[in-house]
C-alpha cells in the first residue's frame, strides 16, 4: 500500500494538509530519478556540506575493545556538524523546485534548526524554527546560531515544551500557511511521503560506507550501529544494507533513566503501536492513547516516537533496537572524547556504548561500524552538568 | 437513517462544541443540558487528548486541563450515559485517531452505539485513511463525519460523494480559534459539495458570533462554534452553564 511499511505509516493529517502532501509527493517522483536534480544536490553534497564524510578506523577504541574492529562513520564532519544537512539540503532543494520562498522546521537539539536555517540562507529562503521553550533554554548557542542565519525562532510553549510539541506547532504552522511554505521535516517520520523522502536523502550514508568499506576491508561489515530517536540518520546507515541479511542493524534508543522508569524516550522498548504525528507507528504512550511526556539526555533523541519503517524493520526482525540510558551514553561520551579525540553527539554517543558493549564479545575479525550523527560541542555544557561542573558558556 | 442527517430535516442547525471535562464533568453535563435547552441541534463533545494537532490555543489547554483532572475516555462514556437519560439530539464525539485506537477501535465504536453516540469526527483521519475505523462505524451505526478544507480543491467531489452524517466544512487555513473574519470564498465550495452530495453540511473553524453564524446559515445547513465557548468555560469555570446557554441562545435565535 502506499506510503505503508507493514501497517506502518500513513498520512494521518488534517485535510487541510492533503493537497500539500500530495503535491509534494507528485513533486518528489518528478524529481528523485531526475539527472539535474541529483547532480545538482551531489553538488551540494560535495562542495557544500563536505561529502563523502569520512569512514574513520577507529584503532585504539579497537584494541581497548579487544575484539571487532570498529569503524566510525563520521557524519558529524559535516557542515553545520551532523547528519541533518543531507536531508536539509534535499528538501530545500526539492522545495525551491517546487516553487515555495519559505522554509518551516522543527528542532529538538538544534541540529535540525540550523541545518534548516543554513540551507534557506544558502537558498535565499525565509526561514521560521520551532523549538521547544525548553530546548530553546538547553540549546541557547544553537539558537543565537539559527538567528544568525537569519531565521526567526519560535519557542514552543505547549504542552510539554519539547520536540513533540515543536513537531505539533510546525504541523499547524503549515496548516496556516501551505502556497508558500514547505515544511522541511527533520526525520523519517510523520506523513508519508515525509518517511521515504528523508530516508532516501539520508541513504547517502549507508551508500558511502558500503563503497568505504569494500574499499578498506573488501567486505561488508558485520554490524551498523546507529542512535535513534525519529530514526533519519540510522535509516541513512542502514538502507544500503538491508538486503545484506548478514550485516546486524542495531538501532539504539534512549532509555533516558532507565526503560523500568517513566523518564525515558525508547519507543519500541516501552512503547505501543499508536497514531499520532500523521503516522501509524511505536509511541510512548499512556493507557487511553494520550502521548507519554518522554525524557532523555539528549534533546534530539527526547521524542515519544520512532518513524514508521523503522517500526517495520523491527517487527520484521530485520533490524534490532536497544535501549541506552543516560549513564551509559555520558560514558560512551567521555570515552570517545578520551580514547579517539573525537566528541561525538550525546545522541550518537548511545551508538557508541551499544558498540563498547558488543564489540569485546566479537572476533578481531569482525567489523562493526558506528554512525556518528554529529558533533558534541553542543552538548558539552549539558553533560558538565550532569556530572556536577557548573560551567559558563 | 442517519439521527444527525434528521437533525438538519430542513432547519439550520447549530452546533457547539465543549470539551468534556473542562473544567469538570459535572461542568460539561450541565453545559451540554443548557445547550440543548437553547436551541443546540447537535452537540459535538471533545475527548480530551494529550496533543490536539488541529486545535488552536483556547481548545489546547482545554484538553490539558482536562487530562490533568483525570479525565479519560471511559469517563467520556460515563458522562454521555447520564446525559441520555434526558438528551435526545444527536451527540458527536471530537477526538484524535490515537484515542480510539489506544482504546481498541471495535470497543471504541460499539460503546460508542451502546450508549448513544452518533457520529465521530477525528481532524487526523483524512479520506485516504478512513478505513482505518470506517467498517468499524459501519457495523455499529456510527456516522463518521468527514472534512473538507479551503485547500480540498478537487478532492471536494470526492469526499463528498461519500460524506455521512454531515459535512464537516473547515472555513479557513490553519488551527481552530476564533477569528474576526472569515475570508475564504465558501460558496463555490459548498456548491461543490451541493454537487455531489444531499448530505447536508456545517461550517466550522473561527466562528464566534452569531453574525458570522448568520453568514454561515446563509450559506450552509450548519454552524459549528467551539473556541468562543471554550473561552466561556475558561471565564466563568464550573459556574458556565447559565452563560453558556445565552451564548447557544444567541445563535439559535
Amino acid at each position: 500500500m502506499k506510503g505503508r511499511f507493514g501497517i506502518y505509516g500513513g498520512q494521518y493529517i488534517p485535510e487541510t494538509l492533503m493537497n500539500a502532501v500530495i503535491e509534494l509527493e507528485n513533486a518528489y517522483e518528478n524529481f528523485k530519478n531526475d539527472k539535474d536534480f541529483n547532480s545538482e544536490l551531489e553538488k551540494l553534497f560535495n562542495e557544500y556540506a563536505g561529502r563523502p564524510s569520512l569512514l574513520y578506523f577507529a584503532e585504539k577504541m579497537t584494541k581497548d575493545s579487544g575484539g571487532a574492529k570498529i569503524y566510525l562513520k563520521r557524519e558529524d564532519l559535516n557542515h553545520t556538524g551532523s547528519h541533518k544537512i543531507n536531508n536539509v539540503l534535499g528538501q530545500a532543494l526539492l522545495a525551491k523546485k517546487m516553487g515555495k520562498t519559505r522554509l518551516i522546521a522543527e528542532t529538538g537539539a538544534g541540529q535540525h534548526g540550523v541545518a534548516t536555517a543554513t540551507a534557506a540562507a544558502l537558498f535565499n529562503m525565509e526561514c521560521v524554527i520551532f523549538m521547544g521553550e525548553e530546548d530553546t533554554k538547553r540549546q541557547a548557542l544553537n539558537v543565537y546560531r539559527m538567528k544568525l542565519l537569519g531565521a526567526e525562532v519560535i519557542p514552543v510553549k505547549s504542552g510539554t515544551a519539547t520536540l513533540k510539541d515543536a513537531v505539533s506547532e510546525a504541523m499547524r504552522e503549515w496548516t496556516r500557511r501551505i502556497s508558500d511554505t514547505h515544511y522541511c521535516l527533520g526525520s523519517v517520520m510523520g506523513p508519508h511521503p515525509f518517511p521515504q523522502i528523508v530516508r532516501d536523502f539520508q541513504a547517502v550514508i549507508s551508500r558511502e560506507i558500503k563503497s568505504q568499506i569494500l574499499k578498506l576491508e573488501n567486505r561488508l561489515p558485520d554490524a551498523v550501529i546507529a542512535c535513534v530517536g525519529g530514526g533519519s540518520n540510522a535509516i541513512g546507515s542502514f538502507w544500503h544494507f538491508i538486503d545484506d541479511k548478514d550485516v546486524r542493524l542495531i538501532g539504539c534508543e534512549a532509555a533516558g533513566r532507565g526503560i523500568d522508569t517513566f523518564e525515558t524516550a525508547a519507543a519500541i522498548n516501552t512503547g505501543r503501536v499508536g497514531i499520532f504525528h500523521g503516522m501509524k507507528s511505536y509511541f510512548c504512550q499512556d493507557k487511553f492513547g494520550g502521548i507519554a511526556p518522554v525524557y532523555s539526555i539528549s534533546a534530539g533523541l527526547d521524542y515519544p516516537g520512532i518513524g514508521p519503517e523503522h517500526a517495520h524493520l523491527n517487527d520484521i526482525k530485520r533490524a534490532e533496537y536497544v535501549p541506552i540510558t543516560d549513564e551509559e551514553a555520558v560514558r560512551a561520551f567521555e570515552y570517545l572524547a578520551k580514547t579517539e579525540g573525537i566528541i561525538p553527539a550525546i545522541e550518537s554517543a548511545h551508538a557508541v556504548a551499544f558498540a563498547q558493549k558488543i564489540a569485546p564479545e566479537m572476533s578481531a575479525d569482525k567489523i562493526i561500524v558506528i554512525t556518528i550523527s554529529g558533533r558534541g560541542d553542543k552538548d558539552c555544557a549539558a553533560i558538565a552538568k550532569y556530572r556536577g561542573v557548573n560551567i559558563d558558556e | 437513517m442517519s439521527k444527525i442527517k434528521d437533525a438538519f430535516n430542513g432547519k439550520k442547525v447549530f452546533i457547539p462544541f465543549i470539551t468534556c471535562g473542562f473544567p469538570t464533568l459535572e461542568t460539561t453535563a450541565a453545559c451540554v443540558r443548557e445547550m440543548v435547552k437553547n436551541g443546540a441541534g447537535i452537540i459535538e463533545l471533545g475527548i480530551p487528548f494529550s496533543d490536539p494537532t488541529a486545535e488552536g490555543v483556547v481548545i489546547q489547554e482545554a484538553n490539558l486541563e482536562s487530562l490533568k483532572a483525570g479525565v479519560t475516555t471511559e469517563k467520556v462514556f460515563d458522562l454521555v450515559k447520564d446525559l441520555r437519560r434526558d438528551v435526545e439530539i444527536p451527540l458527536i464525539f471530537m477526538t484524535y485517531a490515537n484515542v480510539i485506537f489506544a482504546y481498541g477501535a471495535e470497543k471504541f465504536i460499539s460503546t460508542c452505539a451502546e450508549i448513544g453516540i452518533d457520529g465521530i469526527i477525528l481532524p487526523d483521519l483524512p479520506f485516504e485513511e478512513k478505513n482505518e475505523f470506517l467498517p468499524l462505524c459501519r457495523k455499529y451505526g456510527v456516522d463518521l463525519i468527514s472534512m473538507i478544507a479551503p485547500t480540498s480543491e478537487n478532492r471536494i467531489a470526492m469526499i463528498a460523494k461519500e460524506a455521512e452524517g454531515f459535512l464537516y466544512v473547515v472555513s479557513s487555513l490553519g488551527v481552530t480559534g476564533t477569528r474576526t473574519e472569515i475570508t475564504t470564498d465558501l460558496a463555490p465550495i459548498i456548491k461543490t459539495v451541493r454537487e455531489n452530495t444531499n448530505v447536508p453540511c456545517a461550517i466550522g473553524f473561527g466562528i464566534s458570533t452569531p453574525e458570522q453564524a448568520k453568514k454561515m446559515f446563509a450559506l450552509a445547513d450548519g454552524a459549528i462554534v467551539g473556541s468562543a465557548i471554550i473561552k466561556i468555560l475558561k471565564k466563568y469555570g464550573e459556574n458556565s452553564a447559565p452563560y453558556v446557554g445565552e451564548f447557544v441562545k444567541e445563535f439559535c435565535r
